[in-house]
Order: structure tokens, then sequence, then C-alpha cells
């Protein structure tokens, strides 16, 4: 048999390694990838072009099902991009709940990709131990907004409903457990030899080329790039938190893995100082041709009633113009472009997904590694594709 | 004001005939140039200006208008920490304009889409193929005419009964 054949390998759309609906054609030299070639769009929805026919209001849950394990973060940048059309204030409690719940999102969407990047490799104990400790982050979700993933709590101009009683209590278990949890984590990885022997020098890309290629996120950071959207571009009240931004030198998995580990530490110091922060008041911004009146007013009052049938029927106009909003989302760089044409939907809205980009690098990663450690590149880029795909 | 931003001020003085319009808005810089020079505009601000983050890519459908389209630049800088958007008119009959995999990788995929779903040719992109869609889909499905429930199905009435 002839030495230099290529071979070619499907692998996906239904694998346990690819995290959804991935599909990869590699070529391989014997165990060396050659070349790869990623075929998405199995989960393609349109979301884009859904949002063109719904108001404002109604696109709102379109983007929970983006990327489906960090929704929060979604509604974030959504939110936030609206608000910024419409140039509206948001009162304090609204945005440092909304800090709070997005960096429980963080840890969420992180635990998720420590779990089965770990699986992939082949440590199944993260991976219980992980999926055991989200459940705490989600029984938060069920009990503030009733869903355990598309949460579709944040509104435009607020919250969607105040916090339940007893979310302090469950908040702050969270907060005493977890450092445990993630010494757990570290302490079955860190040192463990298999971890070492297939996560360091994996998939390298210098800090030029990730830039080139577009990551964001953990990736990017990974790869010594010191730079974070909450810290460099503040948006909803992160410039009053203290939180360090982890870097990485060798630009490789194991980096990657420590960047996201420190990351979670972060997520939790940011929420105890939001805790603090967290005072009674409003939820919503002083705006009532954009926000639901109270349910008092629509259940007992004529105008309160004609006021919420008014937003839910024919939402409000947005002012013309076009702006982008990006946030910080576990993944990397999640960005709305809105354009209004001053109607009462979205003339056009652009979703910049992180894994979308993210992903665009694969090839690049993986050129010349070796097939298994193909999977261990798919586990470090963390990617959704209910997000590449939309 | 958007006048006074020093990429407007560079960008006016190098490319006096092409630059169409500036804007400021919500605090965001928007410049609209030629599409003949879009490639210029994009290594002027990577190399000189330190835009070094291609961000996004993406098309906007003004239909009804001339032109029809939009091409649209995201981009950041690492260093200074802020974002400029360029914008380039593309119209419905020469619907073409360079591609800036030249400059930038993470081009290549957000090329594609904007020709998967918007129909813009990208010229010297290396491979200029659907990649949400099916490779034997017809038309592009973000386009303004191009109907919500897909070309071979009744829009929806409402319920029947």
């Amino acid at each position: 048999m002839a030495s230099n054949e290529i071979m070619t390998l499907n692998m996906g759309p239904q694998h346990p390694s690819t995290h959804g609906v991935l599909r990869l054609v590699v070529e391989l030299d014997g165990e060396v990838i050659q070349k790869i070639t990623p075929h998405i769009g199995y989960l393609h929805r349109g979301v884009e072009k859904l949002s063109e026919h719904r108001t404002f209001h109604q696109t709102l849950p379109l983007t929970d099902r983006l990327d489906y394990l960090a929704p929060m973060s979604n509604n974030l940048g959504y939110v936030l991009a609206v608000e910024k059309l419409l140039d509206i204030e948001i009162p304090e409690r609204a945005q440092v709940v909304r800090v709070i719940m997005n960096e429980l999102t963080r840890l969420k969407s992180h635990l998720v990709w420590i779990a089965c990047h770990a699986l992939d490799i082949g440590a199944m104990t993260v991976f219980i131990y992980a999926f055991r400790e989200r459940e705490k982050v989600m029984e938060l979700y069920e009990m503030i907004s009733g869903a355990r993933m598309t949460s579709n709590y944040f509104r435009v101009g607020g919250l969607s409903k105040d916090l339940p009683v007893g979310f302090e209590q469950k908040v702050q278990e969270i907060l005493d457990t977890f450092p445990g949890h993630l010494d757990t984590y570290e302490g079955l990885l860190t040192k463990n030899t298999i971890w070492l022997q297939r996560t360091v020098g994996n998939g390298v890309i210098s800090a030029e080329d990730a830039i080139d290629y577009g990551i964001t996120g953990p990736a990017l950071r990974g790869s010594g790039v010191d730079w974070d959207l909450r810290r460099d571009n503040p948006y909803s009240g992160y410039e009053n938190y203290d939180f360090k931004v982890p870097v990485g030198e060798n630009c490789d998995t194991f980096d990657r893995y420590k960047v996201r580990l420190v990351e979670m530490r972060e997520s939790l110091k940011i929420v105890d100082q939001a805790m603090k922060r967290l005072k009674p008041g409003p939820i919503l911004a002083d705006a009532p041709q954009v926000c639901y009146p109270p349910k008092e007013s629509v259940y007992n009052s004529i105008e309160g009633l004609i006021h919420h049938f008014k937003i839910a029927s024919e939402g409000f106009p947005v002012p013309e113009g076009e702006v982008y909003q990006g946030v910080e989302a576990p993944k990397g760089e999640l960005g709305y472009y809105i354009v209004s044409d001053g109607g009462t939907r979205p003339y056009r809205m652009r979703i910049r997904p992180p894994s979308f980009v993210n992903l665009g690098a694969i090839e690049k990663m993986a050129k010349g590694s070796m097939l298994a450690d193909l999977v261990a590149i798919i586990g470090t880029l963390d990617i959704v594709l209910g997000e590449i795909d939309r | 004001m958007a006048e006074n931003n020093r990429a407007v001020v560079k960008l006016k003085e190098r490319f006096a005939d092409s630059v169409l319009d500036c804007k400021e808005f919500r605090g965001e810089v928007t410049v609209t140039v030629k599409k003949e020079r879009i490639l210029e505009v994009l290594k002027c601000l990577r190399d000189d200006l330190r835009y070094n983050f291609l961000t996004d890519v993406t098309a906007v459908d003004y239909l009804g208008q001339t032109p029809r389209f939009m091409v649209v630049y995201n981009l950041y800088s690492i260093p200074n920490k802020d974002r400029i958007r360029v914008k380039a008119p593309v119209t419905e009959n020469d619907c073409s304009i360079d591609s800036a995999t030249a400059l930038w990788n993470s081009a290549d995929w957000l090329e594609r889409e904007t020709f998967d779903l918007m129909g813009i040719n990208f010229t010297n992109h290396p491979n200029l193929v659907r990649i949400l869609m099916t490779d034997d889909w017809v038309g592009h499905p973000l386009r303004k005419d191009y109907p919500l429930q897909g070309p071979d199905r009744e829009p929806y009435k409402g319920r029947l009964s």
C-alpha cells in the first residue's frame, strides 16, 4: 500500500465529541491531519430573518436559543443593543441583577465546557461532578424565570420581574460551595498525567494568528492577548467591579483550560461584589413607551390594560439608526448589530456569534496533529452549534 | 463628533474622493466609502490606525433604494479599545466587492455567510461557497424580497378556524 495515501474520514454530525451537529470531513495521512472541512448549518433556524418579522420584545426569546448554554448572555447583548438605540437609562438594581445572572451564566457555561472537554479526553468523573453542580445554577434559573434553559428573564428596559424570596440565600450557597468544587476539578485534572499529555502543546495558535482568525474570549486570552470586553469596554456597570483577567502564555489547550478555571473563580468574585451592591429599587427604566406596565395596573385600570395591549401587539418604535453592541459572552465576543428604520421591528439584526468565528480557526489549530487531538481541540474551542448555525 | 475622530480625519485626508459619508450615532463612528477602494481603506485602518481586529462582516439589504446593498465591516482596535464601522454600497446589478480575506483570515467564513444569506459576491475569495444553507439551495434568504416562509410555500394567513 502506498505510504502517501490520503484517507478522507467523516466525523459527525452525530458524533458525541462534536458537541452537537458539527460535521467535519478530515483528510488524514496516516493519523496526521492534513485538511479539515467543517460543514455547518444543520441547526440553522433563520433567527436573523425571523427577527425582521417580530417586534423588539418578540425577538428577545429567539436570542435564548442561540447559545442555549448561556441564554442570559445572549439576552444581555440584545437588550443592551436595543437600549442603546433607544438611548434609555437602566436602573441600578436591574444592572446589578444582570451582572449577577451573567456571571452565574458564565459559570454554568464553563461547567458544561469542563465537563464535556474532560469527558472527551477520558475523565468521566469531572463530567458527572460538573453536571451535578451545574444543577445548582439551573435551579436558580428556574427560580427566577420559571425555565431552566430558555430563561428570557431580561427585558428591554430592565428585568421581566423582581427577584424571588430566597434568591440571596441560594446565591450565597453557590458562593460558599463553588470554590471547593473548583478545587476538586483542579485536583482531578491539573496534575493528572493523562490530562497533561492530552492538553499541553495541543492546538497551539499564536497571538497574531488568533487575532487574524478573529478568535475571542478565553481562547484568545489563552494565547496571551489581554483583552476582555467587560474591563475594556464596560457595559451594564462592569466598571464598578474588581476582577482579574487571566491570560495564558503557551497558547495551548492547557493554558486555555487554566484561563477558564480562573475565569470561573473571578466570576464568583464579581457575583459576591454584586450581591453587596444589590439594593431595593425599580427594576424597569422610566420609559413607559417601551416597558410593560406593572401587572396591578394592567388588571385594575383600563389605561394600564390599553398600555399593555399596545406594547404587546404593536411593539414600540425605535429611533432610526444602527448600533453594534458587543458583550463578553462565555465563549467570546457576542455582538448584535441592529439597524432600525424607525419602526417597531428590527430592519436588520445581525448576530456576531463567537463560536462561529472561533470554529473558523479549527484547521489552523489542528493541521499536523493527530486525529485524537482534534477531539481535544473541539473541546477547547467550546463551541455551541445553536449559536454557530443560528 | 465624527469629524474629529482621528481615523475619520486620516481617511478623509488619504481617500478624499472615496469617503462618501461619515456619521456618529450613539458614540459609534460609521464611515461609508466607495467599494472600489474598500481594501485600501481597510488596510489603512489595520496598519496605520491599529484597527487590527475584524469583528464582523455583514450586509444590509435596502430594497427599493439604489444602491441596494450595504456591506458592513465592524473593526476593533485591541490596543486602543475602540470600534469603527466601515460601510460600502453595492448595487444589485454589480453585486460584488473585493474580499477582505487578503487582510484577515477571519473574513473567510464571515464573507461566506454574507454570500450565502445575502448574495454578495466577494471577488478573490479563496472558497466562496454556501456555509449555512445546503449547496443546492436557490436564493439568498436574508434578502428582503425572499419570503419568510420560503419561496415555494403559500404565505401564512392565520388560523383557518
